[in-house]
């Protein structure tokens, strides 16, 4: 089943250098959630938080809770490992293994865990995570090919059939679409409300529109001024955020006055 | 910095132009131009040399070439024995090279890092004749023990059938003094392609749940794989053209033996031995000598273009 | 598994998360390493193991036990990354090894030597005690700062012909191959192409330390290539187009713009070149030989220097071999400190005297 994630009280550091402050939310289980905001004001940092990524550059740290499914992500004992293998994360770039064919990519993360599948097995599990990525029809005769003989939004695609192969409960982009043209957009917009009833997805982008168009809940996150941490400024159904939001710096950014 | 001295007299320095500044084009293009060539050269001059001195020596029988038949069994156990003591270096060299570049590039924290980069490239700067005083001097004596108790356990083995001498001066230690400084070399090289690695790939492999070793073999490897294989190619271009180190270890032989840890039947290197022979060589040996020299060359040239060539391709591959 | 469908809830595995995977605590590593290098040190003191067998049998309990813990508690991935964990520090600390060992015994053989007087004193008329590197070093400060001088205006002007003129070229081309040929050349073919060149004009058995300084410069000009290349190639194309904008000539925008820009680099590589090759001794072997006393004069007779008195004092000891091995220790102490503050300067050149960018 498909978890929700409770983040209470949020700090976060890349050394001693705070970038985002206090962020409290609840992020329902399947549904889209969407975070807005301008530049630099943490939101992807938030996001990677959200599955221990954060921690890979060096210095980064956490301070404050991350609950997922009654169980804190940040307790020691909680191996991050096995935090990424349950909240999967689809990047900003396309990035698919360049030396491994699409088939490989689809197997890479899962091949890590169980020791010996069967043939039968993989394909099957590589055919339902294409199918899964809306990615099947456009590269199921050429599976043995490298994955970056593919476009940029059927490399995308191929990520996210690779995130979904490890079979995660929550699934996060990281501003997936950004380097995408308007017709790949449109493909990854339509898996995304379909993938929306098997897991939780949390979206970071940049393009207002499209949180209006996928998301069920919209966060927006802002700088509390040039030189302060980020902070997140609103949490609210996205229908609302985007008609009459709570907060004045919102609707200013909502309807193009800043950022 | 020296733009604040133009602008002070724009006609002036327009006039010059005209007068002088073509001249001195001319002339500064055709120094540059001329330095190129001198190079070129340089280098012909270092062929064309070797091959008419060496190509005397392709006559030689008895004496100029110190009691073989002819040249070809003059050079041939030398060769055997540069390439031999070169191939240790690398068995024993890559595999901890390969290690040390993953402790820099990805294990050690970040200043750590810094600091045994630099230390590894101090090793580098170590002149050779002093790699050899350390092999001869301390290494060998050290490396008797081990010597002794290979031939006792794996004496069947032919490479350990002994005796072991003493000295401890063997091809092994001659082969674990190239590794070591052989190492530094593929070692920057690797930490370089290693430090490469997309940061993208990193981190796709990481958020499908990796651990750092999956990790690495999941993304680094696959993308280092033809810098990995210049590097130890280059690092054995140095391993062959090494000489000092090889010349104080060893002493002067001719023969073709797999024996590593015997200082009678020990093979030798041509590097070495010119180094040992040349003061005392005359005539028609020096010529024998050259020649060894000149078959050193073109090994060391077709290991060193093969290394550039896959590190070439690997760039422009990935 | 077989059905196509997505459908996760399906899927027993994830009705819960196990984020808990068992865990070895964070100083298992530590904990491990201390239990083996007790159990080696237990074995020297009461089973008289020999010191190298201790660190093997240490070495091994580490790299067994540990993985061993890890796949019983977190499981064979976490166990083979362990595993890679322990090889790869392992392979470093067994790289360390030849480091600190050498460094270590060229110092402590070496300083005893050190005085005044084995800085004052040549080799002239001394059999034992009482000599000297005087002319060792002479020979080498000769021989090295020849070669510079050969090496740095041909290499330096090569390069700027390169990024300046010939880009694309196909003489470029060619020359950057040669240069590539050229950094892989053995020190001592570098000798012998020394000596081929130089019996020419003075006939066979030729030695000289000139001739050194030209077999060094065949192995230190395509360094200098390398390293003006790099560092010409780093000056923005806007300085030259500005300067061109201003109506002053290329070679002078080169001479006045591109190169002062670009000198701490250069100075930088030239420095890091000649520490590599003012340890060079195959080549000098060949070309310069070696005599007893000092020579001033590089275009007549046999050099001295460090690296080659460093081999002879070893390999042709005669019969004060013990006193003529001190001297060799204390040459190469000498040797290993001159490269090293050569490199270190170098550094410091690279880092102080970088291009400021702001102020």
């Amino acid at each position: 089943m498909a978890k929700s994630i409770d983040v209470s009280d949020l700090n976060i550091y890349y050394g001693d250098f705070l970038a985002v402050e206090g962020v409290s939310m609840t992020i329902k289980a399947r549904s889209v959630t969407a975070f807005i905001g301008p530049s630099g004001c943490g939101k992807s940092t938030f996001l990677r938080s959200l599955n221990r990524m954060h921690e890979v550059i060096p210095g980064a740290r956490v301070e404050g809770k991350v609950m997922v499914d009654g169980q804190s992500l940040y307790e020691p004992s909680v191996d991050p490992v096995a935090v990424r293998r349950q909240i999967g994360m689809v990047f900003q770039r396309p990035n698919p293994f360049p030396t491994m064919s699409i088939y490989d990519n689809v197997l890479s993360g899962k091949k890590l865990n169980s020791k010996r599948m069967k043939k039968s097995e993989s394909d099957d599990l590589v055919e339902k995570s294409l199918r899964g990525a809306n990615l099947w029809t456009e590269v199921k005769d050429r599976l043995g090919k490298p994955g970056m003989g593919l476009s940029g939004g059927q490399q995308q695609r191929l990520c996210i059939a690779r995130a979904i192969a490890v079979e995660p409960q929550v699934l996060l982009m990281d501003e997936p679409c950004s380097a995408l043209d308007p017709i790949s957009t449109s493909a990854i917009e339509d898996l995304i409300h379909e993938l929306k009833s098997d897991y939780t997805i949390v979206i970071v982008t940049h393009n207002m529109q499209q949180a209006a168009r996928v998301s069920d809940e919209t966060g927006f996150f802002n700088l509390k001024a040039t030189g302060e941490p980020g902070q997140l400024v609103e949490f609210n159904s996205t229908k609302q955020m985007f008609t009459n939001p709570d907060n004045e710096a919102t609707e200013a950014y909502i309807s193009g006055r800043f950022g | 910095m020296a733009m604040t001295t133009e602008p002070r007299s724009d006609r002036d320095v327009t006039a010059i132009d005209q007068s002088t500044g073509r001249v001195g084009d001319v002339v500064f293009a055709g120094l540059a131009r001329s330095s190129g060539l001198l190079i070129m050269l340089a280098l012909a001059g270092v062929a064309v040399f070797l091959v008419v001195q060496g190509s005397g020596a392709l006559g030689n029988t008895g004496d100029a070439v110190y009691g073989k038949d002819s040249i070809w069994g003059y050079v041939w156990p030398l060769l055997f024995g540069t390439l031999l003591a070169s191939v240790i270096a690398m068995i024993i060299a890559a595999p901890l090279a390969i290690g040390v570049a993953l402790i820099i590039s990805h294990y050690a924290p970040r200043p750590v890092a810094k600091t045994l980069g630099w230390l590894i490239d101090l090793l580098a700067a170590i002149p050779s004749v002093v790699y050899g005083l350390w092999g001869i001097n301390f290494l060998a004596l050290n490396l008797v023990p081990a010597y002794d108790w290979l031939q006792r356990n794996a004496g069947w083995i032919p490479f350990f059938e002994g005796p072991v001498p003493n000295s401890g001066r063997t091809m092994l230690t001659a082969g674990i003094v190239l590794a070591v400084m052989a190492l530094p070399i593929i070692t920057a090289i690797c930490r370089e392609v290693f430090a490469q690695t997309p940061k993208m790939h990193q981190e796709a492999a990481l958020a499908l749940g990796a651990t750092r070793w999956e990790m690495i073999r999941m993304t680094v490897f696959p993308y280092a794989r033809s810098g990995m294989i210049s590097a130890v190619l280059l690092g054995l271009g140095r391993a062959l053209g090494e000489t000092m180190a090889v010349a104080l270890v060893l002493a002067p032989s001719l023969l073709v033996s797999f024996n590593l840890i015997t200082a009678e039947q020990s093979s030798s290197t041509i590097a070495a031995n010119i180094a040992l022979n040349f003061g005392n060589a005359s005539g028609a040996k020096i010529d024998t000598l050259i020649f060894t020299g000149l078959v050193l060359f073109i090994i060391t040239f077709a290991v060193n273009f093969l290394g550039r060539a896959i590190a070439v391709r690997g760039v422009a591959k990935g | 598994m077989t059905d196509t469908t997505l459908t996760p809830v399906d899927e027993t595995g994830r009705h819960s998360m196990p984020l808990q995977g068992a865990q070895l605590p964070r100083y298992a590593p530590g904990l491990a390493a201390g239990i083996a290098v007790g159990i080696a040190v237990l074995a020297v003191l009461l089973g008289g193991v020999g010191a190298v067998a201790a660190v093997m049998i240490g070495w091994v309990l580490l790299a067994v036990g540990l993985p061993a813990w890890s796949r019983a508690v977190e499981g064979p991935r976490k166990a083979a990354d362990r595993v890679a964990g322990v090889l790869v520090w392992s392979a470093f600390a067994l790289a360390m090894i030849p480091l600190v060992s050498l460094v270590w015994t060229v110092v402590s053989k070496g300083l005893p030597i050190l005085s005044a007087q084995f800085f004052q004193n040549s080799m002239r008329g001394i059999l034992g005690e009482g000599g000297g590197i005087y002319h060792a070093v002479m020979g080498t400060l000769i021989i090295t700062a020849l070669a510079t001088l050969i090496s740095v205006p041909i290499g330096v002007l090569s390069a700027i012909y390169l990024v300046e003129y010939g880009k694309g070229s196909k003489l470029a081309r060619v020359i950057t191959f040669l240069v590539d040929v050229m950094t892989g050349i053995p020190s001592i073919v570098a000798g012998l192409f020394a000596y081929a060149l130089f019996v020419i004009f003075f006939g066979p058995g030729v030695r000289m330390g000139f001739g050194g300084s030209v077999a060094l410069s065949v192995l230190m000009i395509p360094i200098v290539v390398r390293a003006t290349e790099e560092m010409l190639k780093l000056v923005p194309d806007e300085l030259r187009e500005a300067s061109y904008a201003l109506g002053v000539p290329k070679w002078r925008t080169i001479v006045k713009v591109v190169l002062p820009t670009a000198v701490a680099g250069i100075v930088t590589g030239v420095t890091l070149a000649v520490a590599r090759v003012a340890g060079e001794t195959a080549p000098l072997l060949i070309i310069a030989g070696l005599t007893t006393g000092a020579n001033f004069n590089p275009f007549s007779e046999r050099m001295a220097t460090l690296p080659v008195f460093i081999f002879y004092a070893i390999t042709e000891p005669g019969i004060y071999d013990e006193e003529m091995a001190a001297y060799a220790w204390g040459a190469a102490l000498t040797l290993v400190t001159l490269v090293m503050v050569l490199n270190v300067a170098a550094r410091v050149i690279g880092s102080v005297f970088a291009p400021k960018t702001g102020r």
